[in-house]
This record gives structure tokens, C-alpha cells and sequence, in this order.
């Protein structure tokens, strides 16, 4: 990684007169724009002039000053950053989709609604439900879909009484805020100490008002929800449906299946356990499968099968509506597809195991010096809270900020918010062991030096393009485009 | 173990990190899991595939798809990609990262979205810009919801009837998860009835209306005076466009909306069968704090070094939880560097190039198609700028033409009814596609 800071910005390099883009010359029957004075701007939009040359060299220069999977070892509790395969983009420019519309007849998309078909299908295999729909677009939208198809299925059956969603405390912030956009009301259900589900607080608030309990398993602090068993039946008992978070699901792969646990409802994270890019916050996917039972409530469009196998998209589940105006991030569903027969049913077996084993052997190998508030086999993730010995004063903030002068990604940090100091660490299944030893190491030696000189570590990282912004400043006198940098202040 | 590509341990490795996690298989880690649980055979899935194979497959699928010289819109327009575009998002430093939450490292990815908040006010006129929402559709949901939160118990919001039946379910889907009730805005002749909201708005009440620039029939609305009324009755004005014509047409800020969303794909974004675009969605400066989703702010480091966060957090989910205007987090993330580089390589000189051409093109097709006597203009006194309305003379119909069209290699456009269709055109439509599409319908050939 460059550690010079290139900050430049585009609008900066820009000089009247250049261009970066040429258009053709084409000689159509009917000249120009004909539209009346009012209805266009009146000037023309502030946009930099720059050549063509310049825009790669500017973006690339910038791309420096970032870090991605393919930078170095990205142990983001929480959003599994495992290797994005480069043959899964092959695929999408194999697949001949560039210059598909969305709404073009169907018999001329027939290979992008098999991909669609096909990958719906894989998903019901490994979430052991009975159809999916791909066409939300991320994780959060995953979650807000799943639960209008669960308010869809009560209304659908004539209830209107059950206005609560319940969801544990240790919970993506997603959740409430998916099930509160979805029109429930939002009741915290507490957990144990080590992490888990109290089945007493959540059977003493199940009732006929409850339409779901939402889970993330393993949940938040990367432990199984062994209980499961018993929470399936005590929510189905009170009429209630059970929804599964799928973004922790990739340490199941190979072992069980939510649809096996007594989940009704899920979404998964393509862009976590099927390996697309998270592109620095997007596209992902977040696809929403059902139970036999509940597939009439899943968004349009739906891609249907005919008789003779011929696809069509259709708008035919009138319980719902739609989420999307067409069938979601599409090329994401190549990725992951790609990424599935890449692996294919053994290498995704394998998946779950190498990914909780990766995770344990850090654990185990950093528990003397970091704080374990939960012990015990882990699944993909584990959390620490703060360094054992606190003297210093060092924070979880100075470990993560230190950790990126050692070239690492920083954990994610003060989540969950069960512990004051969550240091939340997810080395996914393909790291190597000599990198998670390298990763160890750092770990300690920042141990150590937290311990030996505090102020070093609190006043890190030094080796980055910049360091300790004042994000204070940032919100208090907010400046969030270019003209107001340019503003006199 | 069989190894994996991209599994890089060994037997030896695995056997020395179960020692070291005191545990002699990988099983025992699961042992928490109830053995009922436990998948008791593989996936029923096929085995792994290698490169080629894996190329093969895909490249067998692709023949079935069948690329046309493309006349449909609707909200998706095939406009071209400059190839430096495509090469920038190649880039994996920003394609494998994540979120920007630690802007030491992640100042590529903050810097960017600073650029395209800048451009995204600069096409829109307003003050402040979000780092996107997944699609025109979304973004306008949640403009809606934006507003009925700052309108404080307010809860109609008026959809005109030219807004794209897409956005309207979606925002029919939303509204119905947040008690916000939605009344449609009759149309007068392809535009939205200016006294008809008129008389809505004076019912009281509402929080927001929400119209379309251009329209869904790709009619250029006439919007003078309809701020002033919007806001007199202490509503919103929420305005949906397409991004590209807003490097020509009258901006939301200039016809006075408070709100500016909608699909950003029209930026140089392939077609990809639907996704991923973009959707944007900006506001004014007194709205800032009920925008959902990321913002980047400048600020300076510990050396005084210009930089850039992410900012005004406390606005979101995963610190409001259940408050939150929204759950949306980061989402279409490089599809806004998408837009930044298409944007920086066009310029306003492009852009408008691209737009007169797309307009060029399709007042050409609309003239030579009403020519063949077999359509006629469903609005003739609208102006538009590249999409247009077509009624077709019976006993042709809109299926027939579509599938007349498709046998010859053109999108005819989007079905709108049994005789009529929605046809778009882009500098992408060479003036031999619209000659053979035309020809298709001349009398001598029908």
C-alpha cells in the first residue's frame, strides 16, 4: 500500500477545455433537442473537464490509498471477507448479460433466467427451504423483505393481531430497523452470559401478538444457539414464525441447515458466504427464501418454469408487491453461482468447518493477553473484550488503529454491544495458517506494547496515508461536496 | 481432506491447529450442534468445477441470451460505458474492500463518494447527496419516509400517476409497512393534473408528493408554480428522475423540490438484465438529518492533511436501532465510483452530447414509426426528450410487434398495453437500427 496520501480530487484536476470521453457522430433524421427553454437548466452542472488519461491515473492513485481482501488479511467480525474468486467475473462476461434489458422478451434472456433458476435452487439446497427469491438487493432489504413476507403470510390468514417482532439484544442494528420499517413493533429479548438466547425471557414474552423472533445463528458473539430445538417449538407453539439472519451462515455450510433447525423465513448475504465482491460497500445481495408453505407471499417478479421448461418472469404473487423494480444486483447472482459450482458440494461442506477452525485457533492462540468473556468452542467468529490487563489504558479503538500500522484490517470493534470493548474477529476459511500466525503475532506484540508504552499505541496507526481524523469536526460543520470545500469558512 | 483452490490448508496445517485449539477433530467444534441437526448426507449439489469447465458452463448459458439492438427503457436505458470506467472498477484495492469504517485505509473509497455526492448535487442542484440506495425505486421509498418523518404526524403522501408503476409498487410496499397512505394523482393527458393535486392538497394532511422528470411516458413535465403549491400546504415536494437527463433538463432544485431521487443506471451503467444500478438520493441542506444511509464529510487529520469519513452516523441504524429513519447501511458502493468516473469522463459537455443524441435519435425513430401509418403518438402535444408513448393501429398489436421486432434482432420497447408500447432510443441506437426497425413496419412489409 502507498502510505503517501494521494488526496487530490477530481474536480482539482480539472481544466476547461479537456474531455475524457468521445461520442459518435451519428447523423440522425431529426436534429438536437427540441425542447422548450423552460424545461431545461439553466446552466450547465459543475462537473470536471478532465482527459481521459488523467481520470485512470487519478482513480488509481486513490485505489492506493485503500485496502481490500486482495490488499491483506481482513478479520471484520460480522461480514466475512473471504477471498472474492477472479474466475467468478470471467463468468459474468461469459454469461453475455451486459446488453440484456431487464424487460426484453424471454425467450431471448433464457440463460440469464436459468442462472436465476438455478441459483435459487442451490440456496433452497444449502438453506434447506423451498424457494428463494433473489431480488433484494442487500442484507438489510433480505431482512425488511422477509418480514413483510411474514406480515403478508399473518394478514394473508386474517390476523391482525400480531404486531410484535421479537429480537434478541445481541442483534445486527439491521433488525430492529428491518422490522420496525416493516411496520412491527420491536420487543429485545435478553441474553445469557455466554451470549445465547434466555429461552425463559423469550417464552415469557411469546404470545398471540408475536409474529416472529428473529436470529442470527451462530448469533452475533459467534456462539450456536443450541437451544434452537426447543426455541423452534416454543415460538411455532405460539403461532409465531421464526426468521433466520443469514449473515453468520457461513460457518453452517456443511454442517446443518437453517430450514433443518426450524427456521421459516431467511435471507442470506451473497457478498459474505458466497464470495462476491463487498465493493467497498456494495452491490450485494440479499435473497429471502421460504418453507413449503410460504411461497406465495415472496416479491415480484417471480421467474416462473412452463411446462416445457421455458422461463418466464412473471408478476403473479398478488400477496406482496414488489421490493425492486426488476430482479435485483443481477451479475451478484453469477458470482455466487460461479462461486458454488467453483466449489461444489464437497468444497462447500468444507466451507463451515475450515471457517470455525481458522477462528479457534485464534481465539485459543490469543486468550492469555486478550479478554474472553464467553469460552468455549467458537463458530466463525469470536469476541474479545479489551485487552486482560487494562492498566495502560489502552482501548479497543487503539488495538484496531495500531493493528492497520502492522498491515492488517482492524476487527470490527465496539460490536456486539454486549461487552464495553468488543474486539470481534472473523478470519474466514481461506487465510492461511501463516497468516493467521502473522495476524497472532501482531496481536501480542501490541499486547506487549500497551502494556510497556500505552501513549505509542494510543496515538497509532503512524504508517498510514493519514491518520486520527477529526470526525468530531466532520459532523459538527458537516461539508459534504466539493463546492462546500470550496466555500470560504 | 481433498484441497481446494481456494482453501489453502494442508492436513498437517489442520492437525496442528486442532492441537492447538486442545481438540482432536474439526467435528468437536460442533459439538454444540444437536446431532438431529446435523445434515446427514452432502449437498445435493453438483461437484466442484474447474476454471475451464466452470467458463464453458457459462459461456453455454450465454448463447442463450440474445443481444438486440435495444428501443426499451422504463427506467433502464443502454447507454454506452466508456472502457476506462470499466478498468477503474476493475481496480481490487476497491472492489474487495468493505464499508470505509476505518478511513486510515479506506481514504480511496471515502474519496470517491465525496466526489459523487459533489456530482450528484452538482446534476441535481441540491445541497447534500447520500452515498446511494440500491435502486430509482428504493430511493424514492425512502424519500417518502424521509419526509413523513420530518412532517410529524402527517401521513398521505400524493403519487402522480405518471411516476413508473415499478416505483409505485415499491413505494406501495413500503408504505404499507409504515402506516403511510398513498394517494394517486390523476393524469391529464400523460401529465400529472396540476388542479387534481390541487384540490388533494387542500384536503389537508399531507406530508409529501411525489412526481416524475422525466415522466414514465417520457413526457417532459411542465412543473412552474407546483413547488410554491406543494409547500403551501406544508408538504414536500419529492421529484423522481433518471440521472443522465439532468445534465440538460430544468434541475429538482430549479423547479423547487426538496427531495431529488431516482435510478442512476443511465450513467453509463450496462444493462446486466436489471442490476446493479443505482439509486441516488439528495436533498437540501434542512433535510440532511433525516437522510438515510451513508454520508461522507471532509475534514482534517492529527497533521492538518485533508481527509474524508464517514459522518452525521448518529442519523443511522446500527447506532438507532429501531429509531433509525431507515435500515439501510452501505449498499450499491462501487456503483457510485461507477458514477463518479462516468461523470468525470463525460463532463457537462458529455453528458449534454449524450442527451441530445439520445433525443435525436429518438424523435427520429418516433417520426419514422408514425410514418408507417402503423402507429401513431399517444401524447403528440408533449414535448419529450428519448422515451415516447406509441398507440398501435389495430389489428396490429403490441405483442405482435413486439415479437415481429424480436425476430428481426430489436427491443421494440416495453409493452404498455395491448396496443400500445413504451419506446426509448440512446446514442447507443445507430441510425441503421432505427432504419430497420422502421422498415419492419412499412406498409409494403406488413
Amino acid at each position: 500500500m502507498n502510505r503517501k496520501l494521494y488526496d487530490k480530487l477530481i474536480f482539482e484536476l480539472s481544466r476547461p477545455g479537456r474531455h475524457g470521453a468521445d461520442l459518435p457522430s451519428y447523423n440522425y433524421s431529426h436534429s438536437a433537442c427540441t425542447l422548450p427553454e423552460g424545461l431545461l437548466r439553466e446552466t450547465a452542472p459543475e462537473l470536471p473537464e478532465v482527459d481521459e488519461p488523467t481520470v485512470v491515473r487519478h482513480y488509481t492513485n486513490s485505489s492506493t490509498n485503500n485496502f481490500g481482501v486482495d490488499t491483506g488479511f481482513y478479520p471484520l467480525g460480522s461480514c466475512t471477507m473471504k477471498y472474492n474468486p477472479k474466475v467468478d467475473e470471467a463468468a459474468v462476461a461469459d454469461a453475455a448479460v451486459e446488453n440484456l434489458h431487464p424487460a426484453q422478451p424471454a425467450d431471448s434472456v433464457q440463460g440469464a433466467l436459468k442462472i436465476y433458476r438455478t441459483l435459487e435452487k442451490a440456496l433452497a439446497e444449502v438453506g434447506g427451504m423451498a424457494e428463494f427469491s433473489l431480488n433484494p438487493f442487500a442484507g438489510a432489504h433480505g431482512e425488511y423483505t422477509g418480514l413483510m413476507v411474514i406480515r403478508r403470510y399473518f394478514l394473508g390468514k386474517g390476523d391482525e393481531t400480531r404486531t410484535r417482532v421479537l429480537v434478541p439484544d445481541s442483534a445486527h442494528g439491521t433488525n430492529p430497523a428491518s422490522a420496525a420499517m416493516a411496520g412491527f413493533e420491536v420487543v429485545e429479548v435478553k441474553s445469557l452470559a455466554d451470549g445465547t438466547v434466555d429461552i425463559d425471557d423469550l417464552a415469557g414474552k411469546l404470545d398471540s401478538t408475536v409474529a416472529a423472533l428473529m436470529m442470527t445463528n451462530p448469533n452475533t458473539v459467534g456462539m450456536f444457539e443450541k437451544g434452537i430445538p426447543q426455541i423452534a417449538s416454543l415460538v411455532h407453539d405460539a403461532g409465531a414464525l421464526l426468521y433466520y439472519d443469514g449473515a453468520n451462515l457461513n460457518p453452517m455450510l456443511g454442517i446443518a441447515r437453517p430450514g433443518d433447525m426450524g427456521f421459516d423465513v431467511m435471507h442470506i448475504n451473497l457478498h459474505k458466504t458466497f464470495a462476491t465482491p463487498h465493493g467497498g460497500g456494495g452491490p450485494g445481495a440479499g435473497p429471502v427464501g421460504v418453507r413449503a408453505g410460504l411461497e406465495q407471499y415472496l416479491p415480484n417478479p417471480r421467474v416462473v418454469e412452463d411446462a416445457e421448461g421455458k422461463l418466464t418472469v412473471e408478476c403473479g404473487n398478488e400477496a406482496f408487491g414488489r421490493v425492486s423494480s426488476w430482479l435485483g444486483n443481477y451479475t451478484v447472482y453469477i458470482k455466487a453461482l460461479a462461486y458454488i459450482l467453483t466449489m461444489g458440494a464437497e468444497g462447500l461442506a468444507w466451507v463451515g468447518p475450515l471457517a470455525t477452525l481458522n477462528a479457534n485457533y485464534v481465539k485459543e492462540s490469543l486468550k492469555d493477553l486478550y479478554l474472553l468473556p464467553i469460552d468455549g468452542p467458537c463458530k466463525h467468529e469470536f469476541v474479545f473484550d479489551g485487552l486482560i490487563d487494562k492498566s495502560g489504558g489502552v482501548t479497543t479503538l487503539n488495538v484496531a488503529k495500531r493493528l492497520l500500522d502492522y498491515g492488517f484490517h482492524a476487527p470490527t470493534i465496539y460490536f456486539p454491544l454486549l461487552f464495553h470493548e468488543s474486539l470481534m474477529v472473523e478470519p474466514t476459511e481461506t487465510e492461511s495458517p501463516e497468516t493467521l500466525d502473522a495476524f497472532i503475532e501482531a496481536m501480542r506484540a501490541i499486547a506487549h506494547e500497551a502494556k510497556e508504552n500505552p501513549e505509542f499505541v494510543k496515538n497509532a496507526p503512524y504508517d498510514t496515508p493519514v491518520s486520527h481524523p477529526d470526525e468530531d469536526k466532520a459532523a459538527l460543520e458537516p461539508c459534504l461536496t466539493y463546492a462546500e470545500l470550496m466555500e470560504p469558512r | 481432506m481433498n484441497s481446494h483452490r481456494y482453501l489453502p490448508h494442508t492436513g498437517e496445517d489442520i492437525a496442528r491447529m486442532l492441537r492447538c485449539c486442545g481438540v482432536t477433530a474439526v467435528d468437536d467444534l460442533y459439538a454444540d450442534v444437536p446431532p438431529q441437526l446435523r445434515l446427514a448426507k452432502g449437498y445435493d449439489l453438483p461437484q466442484g468445477m474447474s476454471e475451464p469447465e466452470l467458463r464453458g458452463y457459462f459461456a453455454a448459458l450465454g448463447r442463450l441470451n440474445r443481444e438486440m439492438a435495444c428501443f426499451a427503457g422504463a427506467g433502464f436505458y443502454r447507454h454506452y460505458t466508456p472502457s476506462a470506467v470499466t478498468s477503474i472498477l476493475s481496480r481490487s484495492e476497491f472492489a474487495t474492500a468493505y464499508t470505509p469504517y476505518q478511513p486510515e485505509i479506506s481514504q480511496g473509497t471515502l474519496q470517491y463518494i465525496f466526489e459523487y455526492q459533489s456530482m450528484m448535487c452538482a446534476l441535481t442542484g441540491m445541497e447534500v447527496s447520500n452515498a446511494s440506495i440500491y435502486d430509482g425505486a428504493t430511493a424514492t421509498a425512502e424519500a417518502v419516509n424521509m419526509a413523513v418523518a420530518s412532517a410529524r404526524r402527517r401521513k398521505r403522501v400524493l403519487l402522480s400517476a405518471t411516476v413508473a408503476p415499478a416505483v409505485a409498487q415499491v413505494l406501495a410496499t413500503y408504505a404499507s409497512g409504515a402506516g403511510i397512505v398513498i394517494e394517486v394523482i390523476p393524469e391529464d393527458r400523460g401529465t400529472t393534473s396540476i388542479p387534481e393535486m390541487e384540490k388533494m392538497l387542500g384536503a389537508g394532511d399531507v406530508a409529501a408528493v411525489v412526481l416524475s422528470q422525466p415522466n414514465y411516458y417520457g413526457i417532459v413535465e411542465d412543473y412552474s408554480g407546483v413547488a410554491d403549491k406543494i409547500h403551501a400546504a406544508k408538504a414536500l415536494m419529492i421529484l423522481n428522475s433518471h440521472a443522465s437527463p439532468l445534465g440538460v433538463l430544468r434541475t429538482p432544485a430549479e423547479w423547487g423540490a426538496d427531495i431529488a431521487c431516482g435510478e442512476a443506471q443511465s450513467l453509463g451503467m450496462p444493462l446486466n438484465y436489471g442490476g446493479p444500478g443505482l439509486g441516488y438520493l439528495c436533498c437540501r441542506k434542512s433535510l440532511m438529518r433525516k437522510l438515510p444511509g451513508r454520508v461522507v464529510g471532509a475534514t482534517t487529520d492529527r497533521e492538518g492533511r485533508r481527509c474524508f469519513v464517514l459522518t452525521l452516523q448518529a442519523r443511522e441504524q446500527h447506532i438507532r436501532r429501531q429509531k433509525a429513519t431507515s435500515n439501510i447501511c452501505s449498499n450499491q458502493g462501487i456503483m457510485t465510483l461507477h458514477a463518479a468516473a462516468y461523470l468525470s469522463l463525460m463532463g457537462a459537455e458529455g453528458l449534454r452530447k449524450v442527451n441530445e443524441l439520445s433525443s435525436a435519435a429518438a424523435h427520429s425513430l418516433a417520426e419514422g414509426l408514425v410514418a408507417t401509418g402503423a402507429f401513431a403518438l399517444r401524447y403528440p402535444e408533449r414535448p419529450f426528450l428519448n422515451e415516447f408513448v406509441l398507440d398501435i393501429a389495430a389489428p396490429l398489436t403490441a405483442d405482435e410487434v413486439i415479437a415481429s421486432a424480436a425476430a428481426a434482432g430489436i427491443v421494440a420497447g416495453v409493452k404498455l398495453d395491448g396496443s400500445s408500447i413504451l419506446v426509448a432510443a440512446t446514442e447507443m441506437c445507430t441510425p441503421e437500427d432505427i432504419n430497420r426497425y422502421v422498415e419492419l413496419f412499412k406498409p409494403a412489409r406488413k
